[in-house]
């Protein structure tokens, strides 16, 4: 007992604190990862689990990989998905940019109450809010039919619409995606355009710039940090959703996390559903590497203002 | 800037009636009389007597009450300590394999997080015979292991940004490093603790799609009720469910608003005080 507690006051407290959540970790997210892209090279196979290496199959089997390349299932799930996340992203920063700049320019007071009004539609259900969009987008709901009548007015006889079919369409993926995935954008850019100093925004206006000049000249370049942040906060998810597309998205046309969550539920083929997730982990590295050098810029950069 | 900046201003309006008219639809929906979500007919409240009389949904929401505060609470314990590892011990073997553990969750999809944990654990069954029957277990498990490394996050930024001066003037008042720890560190960071234990109470509430993996028969949370219901499409009793979820989480968080103000009045008016008297 006396040994364990001086092992305790040494080092051992600190062997705990490193160890426990390491050896939870490694338990529950690096095995259960190691064993994902494991499968994604075994062979399908009719057992319970369905999945094996060797025997008559080869042991290293790549040919889901080939797959990918190759049926149009796939290639179309990747580019939907990618393009969807693309778009919902651009549009997220053409609203979310002027916004978070709004945000700084509002008095203090203003900005607290702002400012928690997008912050407050994270505490409601993610669920919920795609929810909503379905009961508007819907053939009967006020909303349709106002655009409807918006459209009509617009256009010629010849193209008049009872309803717009809005539901179960990409537009639909994505509008719902801007929705719910904008305040991870404004955030990281109110925080990053809070910090900028507004004194070279004077001296660029004191030398002449016109405010969109100074816009373009002073406030973006210095936004880029916040404008990947946020970009990345929005396409990494936005890339692998699932509910979306499952609740308002074109079934004929699924998207990646669809296809994964199909190959393994329905078609119960385990490797597969496993090469498409390391597919898509493979996709992701490389925006995600652009968002950590940022950040990690960010930080140091952060580190230096403070006195 | 003397202008006023009307652009960002329209643009503002615009923003914020599309992160609200949806919302507002779905709960003035939600005292319609007519069976169909998307016709008015009426105001009642029928859909809330339906709602408060179903017993699936008291059950779904007290499974996910009872997981979520169990899964924050565990959460919160190994995300602190993750996050005490990541700010103040530098050197150790294996750091550069941990802090990758502890960042790579953040951005993995919840597809790939939900299919890797669940032939985790049907392998696992298979082997060990454990876990036998997915549900509670298993949620909690999968939850415990996605929100703690939001949680420490949270520390971490907390820790960076503290004054070690004080740590270091207990340090040279003969403690030993984990009574500074205990005595010093811990208080000073039990504010990122609460809002790392809050996040990850709401992440855990909240989830669908690793919960929709790694359930079994019979361990149904609210939002894979809300999930089964709403993928036949829109009924009234969601929109009542969904109202009266905005309307706790506003009441939350209009208090705590106040709460922190009022505190906030109090700090100032202490120290106004302080000056006062010893000026």
């Amino acid at each position: 007992m006396k040994a364990l507690a001086s092992w305790f006051h040494r080092r051992g407290w600190r062997e705990l604190i490193i160890g426990i959540p390491y050896l939870w970790l490694t338990l529950f997210f690096l095995i259960p990862f190691l064993i994902v892209v494991a499968m994604s090279v075994a062979t399908r196979t009719p057992t319970a689990p369905p999945f094996g290496y060797g025997g008559e199959n080869p042991i290293l089997n790549f040919e889901g990989y080939g797959r990918l390349f190759t049926e149009t299932l796939y290639i179309r799930a990747f580019v939907t998905s990618l393009m969807n996340a693309a778009i919902a992203t651009l549009f997220c920063l053409a609203l979310g940019y002027p916004m978070a700049l709004g945000l700084t320019r509002v008095s203090k007071s203003w900005r607290n109450i702002l400012l928690m009004l997008v912050i407050l539609p994270f505490w409601t259900s993610f669920l919920l809010r795609v929810y909503a969009w379905m009961g508007l987008m819907g053939r009967n709901s006020w909303f349709n039919s106002m655009l409807t009548d918006a459209w009509n007015f617009v256009v010629p006889q010849a193209y008049t619409l009872n309803s717009i079919p809005m539901m179960n369409t990409n537009f639909a993926v994505i509008l719902v995606m801007v929705y719910t995935y904008l305040p991870f954008m404004i955030l990281p850019l109110y925080a990053n355009l809070e910090r900028l100093d507004p004194v070279l925004d004077e001296a660029a206006m004191d030398l002449g710039s016109r405010p969109f000049q100074v816009f373009r000249d002073v406030t973006l370049p210095q936004s880029i940090p916040g404008i990947i942040a946020g970009g990345m906060l929005v396409f990494i998810p936005a890339a692998g959703e699932l509910v979306i597309p499952s609740l308002v998205g074109n079934p004929s046309s699924p998207m990646i996390g669809r296809i994964i969550s199909d190959e393994f539920a329905q078609v119960r083929d385990w490797p597969m559903a496993s090469t498409v997730a390391v597919a898509l982990l493979i996709l992701m590295v490389g925006p995600t590497m652009l968002y950590a050098r940022y950040q990690q810029k960010a930080e140091s950069a952060g580190a230096e203002d403070k006195p | 800037m003397t202008r006023r900046p009307v652009f960002l201003i329209t643009v503002m309006c615009f923003g914020f009636a599309f992160f609200y008219i949806p919302i507002l639809s779905m709960i003035v929906y939600s005292f319609n009389e007519s069976r169909l979500a998307t016709v008015w007919g009426g105001f009642s409240t029928k859909w809330y007597v339906s709602l408060f009389s179903n017993r699936q949904v008291g059950a779904a929401l007290w499974l996910s009450l009872k997981i979520a505060l169990v899964s924050a609470s565990i959460a919160t314990i190994l995300g602190a300590m993750a996050g005490i590892t990541l700010a103040r011990f530098r050197k150790f073997r294996g750091r550069t394999l941990f802090s990758g553990m502890v960042t790579a969750p953040l951005i993995m999809p919840e597809v790939i997080t939900g299919i890797s944990l669940l032939i985790f654990f049907t392998l696992l069954a298979n082997w060990i015979g454990w876990p036998g029957q997915r549900g509670f277990t298993t949620i909690t498990l999968a939850h415990i292991t996605f929100s703690m490394v939001f949680v420490t996050t949270v520390v971490h930024s907390r820790m960076t940004q503290m004054d070690r001066s004080i740590e270091e003037a207990a340090m040279d008042l003969g403690s030993r490093p984990w009574q500074v720890l205990r005595d010093v560190t811990l208080p000073v960071i039990s504010p990122a603790l609460l809002s790392g234990w809050l996040l990850a109470f709401t992440i855990s509430l909240d989830d669908v799609v690793i919960s929709s993996f790694v359930t079994g028969p019979g361990a149904t949370t609210l939002p894979l009720l809300i999930w089964s219901k709403v993928k036949l499409g829109v009924t009234p009793d969601i929109n009542a469910l969904a109202t009266l979820i905005v309307a706790l989480v506003g009441i939350c968080v209009i208090l705590a608003g106040w709460l922190m103000s009022r505190a906030e009045r109090r700090r100032l008016a202490e120290q106004r005080l302080a000056y006062r008297t010893n000026g």
